[in-house]
């Protein structure tokens, strides 16, 4: 059982302008992924571009695993051009998991945009117990609502222009979950994924309000598997200390996913 | 067959090698490749101290290679030491340890220190330090300090010494040529090449660090000629690397001069990338009735 196999397109889904869901059977043995892990595949047989792309696993499936992806950049755009049967180089699951919340915990879990691909397998693995809030620009860019809310305790939806339910952030919907929220539920922690923008008020929120949060992070990688140093991000309280090395934490590695609170936003 | 190459008096049992900075300490590629395969083990530099490295953004794909800068960013030796060298002592490869120092004072030291360890078969020294801001890093680009600092480290240390050099020189030959009077006992190079990328939505560089290394096969054919260069000017073994991807990249480089060879921004994205790279050479070898490996060194000089 390999970190690093073979897997062949089973298909490669237009969901809207910019996002694909890409169905991938592994072709050799492979390791069970954890929610919040990710995966990096080659998008391209020559040397441009170079690297491997890293995807969080969007699910698991019985004959691999999805990805659920946008179009932003020459890697994705090639892979949205691979055909069925195609065959690709993948290394993982890679980093950190969201821990799995404990008896007594209430999960909230926020997306915003394509962050819903990092929290899915999380929302499937507590289903029925987490409050999922999910943000994103557009009514079409809100994917598998019918299945989201089907495994939700409760469902938020907002979008930025109004095109689907409330108008507005997910962080707008946080606030006003938390304000409403805070005091009839016991142990709120939550689980986000997003633009750092979002990530950092998720966890000033959190902070202010004295929740635990996990974050799952994302930044360019080479290797990802801890090797290179490139992906790095910067965390509290060690400037002095001497450790010089730990000023630092890999988002491949230690990361993708981070207590909010680590975190030097 | 016979794949062993000599790097002064170390012996490698083949000719691949993993490039400074992007093998880690072993460790992160145990898992995905039989590290007793490797002719040597070349780990991230370190600095007596540790180093926390760049401010991020600190890498950025470019055609056909990549921008790093890292910052050196290290454990330092003496962790290294009691946390690394135990788990290399399992592998049957060689070790070398690339460092680096802030002064020559601090080369010395870590040298020494480093010498003292059971387990370490040989030193890189990195004098290129291509990611220190202008002005700063002189001991790869003044012939003077790099004579010096590598005379000091030689008089220093009993292990077999590599010098890396920076290829960001008017004349590479001449800083191979000082680096072997001053008494290295063989030449890595290339190291990466100084570049930048504009983001011309934000109008600024896009690393933190503002300048990068530039790697991968976007250098090979410079990193090549700079082999064939440095060849004629040395008599030292050259271990030759930018951007190989294939066994006949490796190849390219021993005909050009090398005696060996390291894998470096290949490892980033095959893991396995080493190990292949032998399985071809041992291919062409079978192909081309080829006995010795060393036969190749320096082919394109002949007749």
């Amino acid at each position: 059982m390999s970190r690093y196999f073979r897997a062949r397109i089973k298909s490669n889904l237009p969901l809207n302008r910019n996002h694909r869901l890409l169905s991938l059977v592994n072709m050799e043995r492979m390791k069970d992924p954890l929610p919040g892990q990710f995966y990096m595949l080659e998008v391209s047989k020559g040397n441009d571009p170079l690297l491997k792309r890293a995807f969080s696993l969007f699910r698991r499936t019985s004959e691999g695993f999805d990805i659920l992806y946008r179009i932003q950049g020459k890697g994705t755009a090639l892979l949205s051009e691979m055909k069925e049967k195609t065959e690709l180089d993948v290394l993982g699951p890679l980093g950190s998991s969201y821990p799995a919340p404990v008896a007594g915990e209430t999960p909230v879990i926020v997306a915003g945009g394509i962050g819903i691909a990092s929290v899915y397998s999380l929302i499937e693995q507590v289903r029925g117990s987490a409050y999922l809030l999910y943000g994103a620009r557009e009514k079409d860019d809100l994917f598998m609502l019918d299945e989201l809310k089907a495994m939700a305790r409760e469902f938020f939806i907002s979008t930025d222009d109004g095109s689907h339910s409330v108008r507005g952030s997910v962080i707008d919907m946080l606030k006003g979950f938390l304000s409403e929220r805070t005091s009839s539920e016991q142990n709120i922690v939550i689980y986000a994924c997003g633009p750092r923008p979002v990530l950092k008020e998720v966890a000033s929120m959190a902070d202010a309000k004295g929740i635990r949060a996990h974050v799952s992070l994302e930044e360019h990688m080479a290797c990802g598997i801890g090797a290179c140093l490139g992906c790095v991000v910067k965390v509290k309280g060690q400037e002095q200390a001497g450790e010089g090395s730990s000023l630092y934490k890999r988002v491949c590695k230690e990361g993708p996913v981070f207590d909010a609170g680590e975190i030097e936003w | 067959m016979n794949l062993e190459v000599k790097i002064g008096k170390l012996i490698l049992k083949n000719p691949v090698m993993t490039a400074s900075g992007t093998f880690g300490y072993g460790q992160e590629y145990a898992e995905f490749i039989d590290l007793n395969r490797l002719g040597a083990v070349v780990v991230k530099g370190l600095s007596l101290l540790p180093k926390v490295g760049n401010p991020p953004p600190r890498i950025i794909e470019t055609p056909a290679g990549m921008l790093n800068a890292i910052g050196l960013q290290n454990i330092g030796i003496e962790k290294f030491i009691s946390e690394k060298v135990p788990f290399l002592l399992g592998f049957d490869t060689s070790v070398i340890v690339n460092f680096f120092g802030d002064s020559v004072e601090e080369y010395v030291k870590a040298a020494g220190r480093l010498s003292s360890v059971d387990g370490i078969h040989g030193l890189e020294m990195n004098i290129s330090c291509p990611n220190k801001q202008a002005g700063w890093c002189i001991f790869g680009t003044d012939p003077k300090v790099t004579s010096q600092v590598v005379g000091a480290v030689r008089r220093e240390t009993d292990l077999p010494l590599i010098v890396k050099l920076s290829p960001n020189v008017t004349d590479i030959s001449l800083m191979a040529r000082v680096a072997e009077e001053a008494g290295a006992d063989a030449l890595s190079l290339i190291n990466t090449l100084t570049g930048m990328v504009i983001d011309i939505k934000k109008r600024r560089p896009v690393l933190g660090n503002l300048t990068g290394g530039l790697s991968g096969p976007a250098i090979r054919p410079v990193a090549v000629r700079m082999v064939y260069e440095v060849y004629k000017a040395v008599k030292i073994p050259i271990i030759g690397m930018g951007g190989i991807m294939s066994a006949g990249d490796a190849l390219e480089f021993m005909i050009a001069g090398a005696t060996a060879v390291a894998v470096g921004t290949a490892n980033f994205i095959k893991p396995s990338s080493t190990v292949e790279i032998l399985d071809g050479i041992v291919s062409y070898m079978e192909a081309e009735k080829l006995e010795e490996i060393s036969s190749l060194t320096g082919a394109a000089h002949a007749g």
